[in-house]
């Protein structure tokens, strides 16, 4: 590892996985806690890596999700193969879920997925094409 | 916790059951690192060989004080058969020298009440979890520090009971507190720890703590002596409840409420919690043991046995409004802790290094090393799985022979090295041989 560099990790997530759902921000968690990150600051990038990553199993295809820690910062970005999002100002309001009601039916897919990762996340940026896929990137503060 | 070195066999049974990946293998014996360690007792559950042990005082102590008061746990009622009443229970404390009875399951009640009022408040964490349990409380700090908000900051009934009783005891005999013996009948290690380091309190009121099992044949031998004829104060069935799974919530009849016990399952349900989910959960009660309390490492009887004996207890309806014999003026605030209260602190022990770079890097170390490893999590090494072998070589506490396969595969390399290097004796050396034969 160079001076300036982070610690890597590479996640490959499949759409409609639930057996795996939560395992890359479980690992992801626990790295932060032995890397030594203040506990508050662990909780967000947990909450927004896991609604991220549970985006991807409800609604893509398939997804990759990389994470770099620095000391000061944690930095994820998640692209996926899927339908994309038609209108992400819509997407980013409360409540609105495109998720069907099988997926309601198992507690997920309320449409706070989206906003819930905005109010964690220092930097949020959001990219998608529709039939195409979409790519998030989050950034946090250590 | 304590280890008897000469009954460990140095097998992997605790290292693999312990949730906080606290014990490890190390010149044939268990060590336990006290930082890590909950006190939750699974290690002495879990080991065969008895190696394991609470360090937990016995009736000779209470020798040392002129005046003593037995706090018997509920679920040391259901150790015995259910046609041992209460009354009798209580009455063969006496017998083996307490001098009066607090049963913890009067400071159960009052406890009910008091968390039934906190989960009232809008301002309040959600879900609330219950701090009854001292290993669940250990497991937060340590696991879990972003729950700590959520932990309901109202004393144990131990702590409480404890404060009544000595507060009675003292105007009943005119001696000076601390003249008071307090002792706690406990089901578990970790109660018997928390006498020593007290959670959310700056020192604990108990003067200490004696394993039900320690007590067991003692209380066996009085009873023939107990009629149940003297006037003892009772708890009501809901504080009797609450050595059960389940009882703590139904005593403080709480909506909304999850009930999860057995460290592992408390384990996954908090790492929900953290995740964010389960936002529409009002109260959890987590217990450490399978079954709750009466699954304590230090009782005697299976916890199946216990479980259907307590609640033939509880089912009884003996004495449904006990509360309202508990003739103390109950000072809330006082009994329940308020005042003397601490902010539980994170113990951060799962960090590998102080300096974060240091720590980033030992992560890396860690990574490529798991890479490396079989990954059967054998844990013939002394560490309990291939990640944590990776974290102690990453610290530079055991290095990647210390993995069986790993070892094999060297030796193998080193074999067939040692063979080609055989083969290649150099030629002078044939010819000197042929010269002499």
């Amino acid at each position: 590892m160079k001076a300036d560099a982070g610690l890597s990790l590479e996640f490959t997530l499949h759409g409609a996985d639930f057996e795996l759902a939560g395992a890359a921000s479980s690992k992801i968690k626990r790295i932060l806690q032995q890397v030594g990150v203040k506990s508050d600051v662990i909780r967000r990038i947990a909450i927004s890596s896991y609604e991220a990553e549970m985006n991807v199993i409800i609604h893509a295809y398939h997804g990759e999700m990389r994470v770099s820690i620095y000391p000061n910062r944690t930095e994820i970005t998640i692209e996926d193969e899927g339908p994309g999002i038609p209108d992400i100002k819509l997407a980013m309001q409360e409540g609105y879920s495109t998720a069907s009601d099988h997926i309601r039916e198992l507690g997920f897919g309320a449409g706070m997925g989206l906003p819930n990762i905005a109010r964690c996340c220092d930097a949020f940026e959001i990219t998608s094409e529709v039939g195409k896929g979409t790519r998030i990137y989050m950034m946090i503060l250590h | 916790m304590r280890l008897i070195a000469e009954r460990c066999k140095g097998c992997v049974n605790c290292i693999k059951h312990c949730p906080t990946e606290a014990i490890r293998i190390r010149g044939g014996k268990a060590r336990i690192t006290e930082s890590r360690c909950i006190d939750c007792g699974e290690c002495i559950r879990r080991c065969p060989n008895h190696a394991k042990t609470a360090v937990t005082d016995c009736l000779e102590h209470i020798k040392q004080y002129p005046f003593n008061v037995a706090l018997p746990a509920p679920s040391l009622y259901g150790q015995f058969n259910s046609d041992v009443t209460i009354e009798k229970i209580l009455e063969s404390l006496l017998q083996v020298g307490f001098d009066t009875v607090f049963e913890v399951a009067l400071g159960a009640d009052i406890v009910s009440r008091a968390i039934a009022e906190y989960l009232k408040r809008p301002d309040i964490k959600r879900p609330a979890i219950s701090s009854a349990c001292p290993a669940v409380v250990r497991l937060v700090q340590v696991q879990f520090p972003e729950l700590i908000d959520h932990l309901i900051p109202i004393d144990a009934p131990v702590e409480v009971s404890t404060r009544i009783a000595r507060d009675e005891a003292v105007k009943r005999t005119g001696l000076a507190p601390e003249n008071i013996g307090v002792w706690f009948i406990t089901p578990c290690p970790a109660k018997m720890t928390t006498v020593k380091q007290p959670l959310g309190s700056e020192t604990s009121n108990i003067s200490g703590a004696i394993g039900i099992s320690e007590i067991y044949g003692d209380l066996l031998r009085a009873f023939p002596d107990c009629n149940g004829g003297q006037k003892l104060r009772r708890a009501s069935p809901a504080g009797i409840g609450w050595a059960l799974s389940g009882g703590e919530v139904s005593a403080v009849q709480a909506a909304k409420a999850l009930v999860v016990n057995e460290i592992e399952s408390v384990n996954g349900v908090l790492e929900q919690v953290a995740l964010g989910k389960l936002k529409e959960v009002e109260y959890i009660e987590c217990l450490s043991c399978a079954g709750g309390c009466i699954g304590g490492p230090l009782t005697v009887e299976s916890r199946f046995v216990a479980q259907y004996r307590m609640q033939q207890r509880v089912d009884g309806k003996m004495n449904p409004d006990a509360i309202g014999n508990l003739s103390v003026n109950v000072d809330y605030a006082a009994v329940l802790g308020g005042d003397e209260r601490r902010v539980i602190e994170p113990r951060p022990v799962m960090r590998l290094d102080e300096d974060i770079s240091r720590a980033l890097y030992k992560v890396e170390v860690m990574e490529d090393t798991l890479k490396r490893l079989p990954g059967l999590d054998c844990g013939s090494c002394g560490s309990p799985n291939c990640k944590a072998l990776a974290e102690d070589i990453a610290q530079g506490t055991a290095c990647e022979t210390d993995c069986l396969f790993k070892l094999r595969e060297k030796v193998r390399d080193l074999a067939r090295e040692m063979v080609e290097v055989a083969d290649r004796l150099p030629p002078p050396l044939v010819k000197q041989s042929g010269d002499e034969s």
